[in-house]
């Protein structure tokens, strides 16, 4: 965590936004208009998929890298971005199901449903669903956080309570009877907004538009971080306490940035679900949600772009792993849990930035009370 | 024409048989293909009260479809592999006769029925108690009239006592069906009926609950109420049992955690998978043994115990030593690397063992199960329950008795001061999590018999394990007990209502709001020190 | 809410800042507060001192509403009942604290971490816009004036030597311009000369605000001139200027043992 620049776009966020520029320059290049294409179809999924990865690291950042809130449920906010958008993208089908059936979604058809479900209306409406992506997270977020954060829950009973809460929902979206699809969750998806699916040109298109919203999401985080609630923020995470004798209410700066988060999140998920063609509910999975945390703590907690690379890097790393060794994954995955906790407290970014600057500070701030 | 004549003769031969009282066997057999369906089922149930040991034969012949008719009349037994016949009655070799020359006696639900209860009444007389046990189970299910007088022979002839009641009681549920015998046998025989109280006895009373006599009526309403609320009552006690069972599971899990993040207040992210290593060395256990002493089969578990305990708890100092020792003070580090530890040992676990379930076997001891009123309770689950018990009592002995619990709970306490009374905190700190460790592989040995035993085991646990710690507040194992019981016995309290999945959800958010309410737990420790 | 005429027993022409009566509060049964009776006057300084588990603390603890008491009155100003509010309540009615371990944030600059003391609306949604402007930048050259870290303003404040902090935390404490000032021992851990500095700048303090100090260090208390208070076991043993507490037997008693 470095000395914070005072302006918005910092030198690190100004490097980042340009190569940010140039890929989503040049993979419609290669992909669409040059001969021999340098860069595959599946690639752009792929580069599309790790924009939404970096998006919600960046969301997880905000929360834990600024105000000290380790969330192990992160994971459930872009699932549930993820599933509102799921859900448009399933009315879009339409008539084209196996059961042909104009309002009910296959699986619906499938275990006998003869109507559509309250909570299934308006999402035939893009504009609706987008409100949902941003609604459905936060609104969640606000009540969780509401209670949690009131009663002071904090350090490692709020980890696992959240974690206890993607768990419960994980639960909940399995069951069938959910009318979320059980198991399979949510696939087969045709188009969106009348635009094939399957076509190379607008997967390029999903690709450049999470490119846009990661800009958009880092830069916001940036504003957010740099204002004087961000200052705020880091004082609640350093002294929590103190912050409150000055006259903070320390609750109100957590929900606000916890919801504003899980937003965050939810447009990352919303991104992500056209992009890979299915969302299940193995996206609520707490093992999702703290893989999250490593991607942050890789790239260097409370740095934004840190978080970003982060994710990158680490789901750059597992799908070639994946590909390559598969038994290795779990291994190198498990390793950097411990590496980067033990070794790399303030993340790569951190000490590349370290190294370079070569900051000299006494141990962090404790606690008042301790 | 013939076939008519031989058809009028036969039953005027079984007219004169009933009518003598006994019909002989043969004539009986004889008659079975004559008449219609409604002759069929008379000619079955009297070959039921003949009590004749070939008869069973014929009948299940019969049953099975094998019992058919030669051209010549003969009725035989004709086995279905070989299309070989026998003589019904005298068992002589009748050869191979062609398929399509014997005839079929055909059967409709009220011959089948008859045939049933007529079997049923043959088996009564079998010499072996328990297949006697289940003919006069079956009786009290059909609660027959006609069986009365076979009841009664088989009541006069019984011997084994447990048989001898349901045999009254079925003679009971009969009595009551017909209606006929005086009032005071009647209302002796809801007496009797309502003493077994459960489920059968209910369901031999509901019918006659309008009986013509108002007195019976009246008793059998009674009755029947009386069994409900024991029904209840014993389904209440059954629900505490699941519960108590589910709680010692989560207790087990948990109180090793109960250890590392309770007093030590270390998250170990790898609890689980601890668990899934104590596991995993009962199936290695077993596999030697299977191998190389098959007699120590029934030891395989006491064996596995002390085993998962050093294997466990060998790891979970390693742990201690090797990574936790660096992070203290800093409890989201510690918690993000254990829980790189875990998903190390699952891989490793899958490239040992690979990704399937592994089969550990119940010795015979932990198999089975008896009955407790109306309550069922398997043995596997009852052991569980008294080795948690056990290791909970252990666990308390070793921290309040012994040096080493007196040293762990003074490092917790205050650690440089433990440190200037010349305790060596390093070692105590890696002895206090090996033995959290240990504990975790004790519950794996516990849980290989109830669980399948994959790379995926400790995952499914570690949720639950923390929510029991939290609920019953850090720190205080005696919360963990109680933690435990509660949860266990609130989830399968809920599980009827809700639905197993649903219960669980509802326990989880039900937990998230009590959190809210009482950030430190049910049990917390309270004081200065806590609150600030 | 209590009305001022409520409260029984109290001289209409005092005005105090802060009224305790009969106020108790134990944990598990151990007794920290009892009964304890305490009323600070308006532009008072006062020293409370006493024995290791007095009850100081957690006194400072229900005066910011951090701890709730088991019984008894604590009122603001004689109309706002103390005991309803939490921390944050009591810091914006204009209650200051300051700790005995200097506290302050480490990730910010000394600047910073005054701005942040600065008294002004405190909801996240002005402090999201807010911009440093002109007036804040003179108050708080003003502040760095009076805690003399001029020079340190850029730097972090984790980068400050302790009585650095102990100055910073003083000064966030001047920016929050409260009414009351709650000091928990600020000569711990100083030298004599910074010592005698910090008694001069609380006594310049009191007057315009109220001060209460709670310290072991007795030249310290000596230096700040003004009356004491003896805590001892949870309540009050005895109160006036410190030549006379001194004297009496209990207060000898209590602190050279039996």
């Amino acid at each position: 965590m470095g000395r914070p620049e005072k302006r918005l776009i910092d030198r690190r966020l100004g490097i980042f936004l340009a190569g940010l520029f140039l890929l989503t320059v040049a993979v419609p290049v290669g992909n669409l208009w040059m001969a021999g294409q340098p860069v595959p179809t599946y690639l752009v999924a792929l580069i599309g998929k790790y924009l939404c990865y970096a998006l919600l690291a960046v969301a997880l950042d905000l929360v834990w890298g600024y105000c000290g809130i380790l969330s192990l449920g992160h994971g459930a906010f872009f699932a549930l971005g993820g599933y509102a958008m799921g859900m448009y993208l399933m009315r879009e089908i339409g008539a084209r199901g196996v059961y042909a059936n104009p309002v009910l979604p296959d699986f619906m058809v499938f275990i006998g449903w003869k109507e559509l479900p309250w909570y299934w209306y308006g999402f035939d409406l893009f504009p609706f669903a987008l409100l949902m992506v941003l609604l459905v997270p936060g609104v969640l977020a606000f009540v969780f956080g509401w209670f949690a954060f009131r009663s002071r829950v904090t350090g490692v009973y709020l980890s696992i309570i959240t974690q206890a809460m993607t768990y419960a929902l994980l639960l909940a979206f399995f069951r069938n009877d959910m009318g979320f699809g059980g198991n399979n969750g949510l696939t087969d998806f045709k188009d969106i907004l009348g635009f094939d699916l399957a076509r190379p040109a607008t997967k390029v298109g999903l690709m450049m538009l999470s490119a846009v919203a990661l800009a958009g999401g880092l830069i916001l985080a940036r504003w957010v971080t740099t204002s004087r609630l961000g200052k705020v923020l880091v004082c609640v995470r350093d002294a929590e306490s103190r912050t409150r004798f000055l006259g903070y209410r320390v609750e109100h700066y957590k929900l606000f940035i916890f919801t504003l988060s899980a937003m965050m999140a939810g447009v990352a998920g919303a991104l992500y679900v056209p992009q890979v063609g299915i969302i299940n509910p193995s996206e609520f999975s707490p093992a999702n949600s703290i893989e999250i945390v490593i991607w942050v703590a890789l790239g260097g907690r409370g740095t934004l772009v840190g978080a970003a690379l982060g994710a990158i890097l680490v789901a750059a790393a597992k799908t070639i792993l994946t590909g390559a060794l598969p038994e290795a994954w779990l291994y190198a995955l498990g390793a950097l849990f411990i590496l980067v906790t033990i070794a790399l407290p303030t993340g790569v970014l951190g000490a590349l930035e370290g190294g370079i600057a070569r900051l000299k500070r006494p141990a962090p701030a404790q606690e008042v009370e301790a | 024409m013939k076939a008519f004549l031989r058809m009028v003769l036969v039953l005027l031969a079984l007219a004169e048989a009933t009518a003598a009282g006994a019909a002989d066997f043969a004539t009986l057999v004889a008659a079975l293909p004559a008449g219609g369906y409604a002759d069929r089922a008379k000619v079955v149930r009297e070959l039921g009260l003949s009590g004749d040991g070939r008869a069973l034969k014929v009948l299940t012949a019969l049953a099975g479809d094998d019992l058919k008719v030669m051209a010549d009349g003969a009725v035989v037994i004709v086995y279905e592999k070989t299309g070989a016949a026998v003589g019904a009655v005298d068992g002589t070799d009748k050869g191979t006769p062609a398929a399509d020359s014997l005839q079929r006696i055909k059967l409709n639900n009220a011959v089948r029925r008859a045939l049933r209860t007529a079997t049923g009444m043959l088996t009564l007389r079998d010499p072996d108690p328990a297949k006697r046990l289940s003919a006069a189970r079956d009786a009290l299910r059909a609660a027959d009239p006609e069986q009365i007088e076979a009841l009664d022979a088989a009541l006069a002839a019984e011997t084994d006592p447990a048989v001898k009641t349901v045999l009254a009681e079925a003679k009971a549920a009969a009595v009551l069906k017909s209606g006929e015998a005086s009032e005071a046998d009647q209302l002796a025989a809801v007496t009797l009926l309502a003493q077994r109280g459960d489920e059968a006895a209910q369901a031999a009373l509901a019918p006659v609950v309008n009986a013509k006599d108002p007195a019976v009526a009246a008793a059998v309403k009674k009755a029947l109420a009386d069994i409900a609320e024991a029904r209840k009552l014993w389904g209440l006690a059954q629900n505490v049992w699941y519960g108590l069972s589910l709680g010692s599971v989560l207790l087990l899990a948990a109180v090793g955690l109960a250890i590392t993040f309770g007093v030590m207040g270390v998250i170990n992210m790898a609890h689980g998978e601890l668990v899934m290593l104590g596991a995993y060395t009962t199936f290695v256990v077993q596999q030697v043994i299977r191998a190389d002493a098959p007699g120590l089969f029934g030891w395989s578990l006491a064996i596995a115990a002390p085993l998962a305990f050093l294997v466990a708890g060998g790891v979970g100092v390693a742990i201690e030593r090797g990574i936790v020792r660096h992070l203290y003070g800093r409890p989201l580090e510690t918690l993000l690397a254990t829980w790189g530890v875990s998903l190390m040992l699952q891989q490793a676990v899958r490239s040992i063992f690979g990704p399937d379930n592994r089969d550990v076997g119940n010795p015979s001891w932990m198999s089975g199960a008896f009955h407790l009123g109306q309550m069922q309770v398997t043995w596997n689950r009852l052991w569980i329950l008294v080795f948690a018990f056990a290791v909970f009592t252990v666990l308390l002995i070793v921290l309040k008795r012994t040096a080493i619990g007196l040293q762990m709970r003074a490092v917790t306490q205050n650690r440089a001061m433990a440190a200037n009374m010349g305790i060596r905190t390093g070692r105590v700190d890696a002895l206090t999590f090996g033995l959290g460790s240990g504990i975790a592989g004790l519950a794996g040995v516990a849980l290989s018999q109830i669980d399948n035993v994959s790379p995926n085991l400790g995952q499914g646990y570690i949720v639950d394990s923390f929510m029991v710690v939290v609920f019953g507040g850090a720190g205080n194992i005696w919360g963990t007990l109680a933690g435990a019981f509660t949860l266990g016995i609130a989830n399968k309290f809920l599980e009827p209502f809700a639905g197993a999945v649903l219960g669980k959800i509802l326990i989880l958010v039900g937990i998230i709001l009590f959190i809210q309410k009482r950030p430190r737990g049910l049990f917390a420790v309270k004081g200065r020190a806590v609150e600030a | 809410m209590t009305h001022p005429h409520a409260i029984g027993g109290l001289p209409p022409e005092t005005q105090p800042q802060l009224y305790l009566d009969g106020v108790s509060r134990a944990f598990d049964g151990f007794k920290a507060i009892n009964n304890l009776s305490l009323v600070i006057e308006r532009g008072e300084l006062r020293a409370v001192i006493g024995p290791n588990g007095a009850g100081k603390t957690t006194m400072m603890d229900i005066i910011t509403g951090k701890t709730r008491p088991d019984e008894g009155q604590v009122l603001w100003e004689q109309t706002v009942d103390l005991t309803k509010l939490d921390e944050a309540d009591t810091a914006r009615l204009g209650i200051g604290r300051k700790f005995q371990k200097p506290t302050v944030f480490e990730s910010h600059t000394v600047e910073d971490n005054l701005a942040l003391a600065l008294k002004a609306d405190r909801s996240p949604w002005a402090m999201l816009f807010r911009r440093a402007g002109a007036a804040e930048a003179a108050r708080i050259d003003e502040l760095l004036g009076t805690i003399r870290l001029g020079d340190a303003r850029k730097r972090l404040a984790g980068d400050l030597s302790h009585g650095q902090k102990q100055w910073l935390e003083i000064g966030m404490l001047l920016a929050q311009d409260p009414q009351l000032l709650l000091v928990d021992e600020p000569a711990a851990g100083m030298t004599d000369a910074e010592t005698m500095m910090t008694a001069d700048l609380l006594k310049s303090i009191a007057g315009e605000r109220s001060v209460l100090v709670v310290e072991h260090d007795m030249d310290f208390v000596r230096a700040l001139d003004c009356k004491v208070t003896v805590l001892h076991q949870g309540s009050v043993l005895a109160e006036g200027r410190l030549d006379a507490v001194s004297e009496m037997p209990e207060v000898i008693e209590v602190y050279l043992g039996r």
